[in-house]
């Protein structure tokens, strides 16, 4: 059986928290464990975050769309933006010793850390979509 | 209710501050940023963190502990870390930040390390 909830945020901080206090919500549902929630939270932050920052840019016109699922296979997210799109390839590695004092630009990184899978792609009729899978 | 407190304790030259909360995008980064700047204003720059407490960080959080590391090596000081809970050094060890933070489990030993 699958679990499904899908919700919309608007485009500001106060939306990480939210999305972060419904996915919890949607795991402990799904009776995942504490160490699995704690990585399905820092991926769930991480990602709404950067869609708020750089795919919307804080637009509050353009809406955070967040799919949470439950099956068989593990838990998985989807996270999509209405902004101008990027590519992921062109972001810089964080640990790179060039890199590592820099303020930003590791979120990709613990996404990466946290879930099993993780890939972005262009969303049809604008805007990037995430989605990650955290195998049970 | 705000996500983190920051309160200041002096040690000689050294001032600590102990941090409870989330250090996050927003309201918990915002802070750390003003309290180190406000110590570089003061000229307090031998500043150790305390983060024993900080029950949550991500990576808005582990980008101003680099800024405020960098601010204060700026003014010829130096920032130092202490307390850190398994789930920040996780995320020092994946970002490869423990290899630029002097980080301490004991108060007095990274209190020595300034002098």
């Amino acid at each position: 059986m699958t679990l499904q909830e899908e919700f919309k945020l608007p485009s500001r901080i106060e939306s990480v928290d939210e999305a972060a206090l419904k996915a919890d919500d949607f795991a402990k549902k799904s009776g995942l464990g504490d160490d699995f929630i704690s990585s399905i939270d820092l991926a769930v932050r991480e990602s709404v975050a950067n869609a708020v920052k750089h795919g919307n840019k804080f637009d509050e016109s353009k809406i955070v769309e967040v799919r949470l699922a439950k099956s068989s296979v593990g838990f998985e997210m989807s996270v999509r933006d209405y902004g101008s799109g990027f590519d992921p390839e062109e972001i810089p590695d964080p640990t790179n010793p060039e890199n590592l004092l820099k303020a930003s630009g590791r979120g990709m990184l613990f996404m990466r850390a946290f879930m099993d899978e993780v890939e972005w792609e262009n969303a049809e009729g604008g805007g990037t979509i995430v989605r990650m899978v955290k195998k049970q | 209710m705000s996500d983190i407190n920051i309160s200041e304790r002096q040690a000689g030259d050294v001032t600590i501050l102990d941090l409870a909360g989330k250090v996050t995008i927003g309201e918990g980064s915002v802070a750390l940023r003003s309290a180190i700047r406000r110590l570089l204003g003061e000229g307090k720059n031998k500043i150790l963190l305390n983060l024993g407490s900080v029950g949550y960080i991500d990576s808005s959080g582990i980008g101003e502990l680099v800024s405020s590391f960098t601010a204060v090596n700026k003014e010829g000081g130096s920032l130092r870390l202490l307390n850190l809970t398994q789930k920040i050094q996780d995320l020092l060890a994946i970002t490869k930040l423990l290899t630029v933070f002097d980080v301490y489990d004991e108060e007095a030993e990274a209190l020595a390390s300034f002098s």
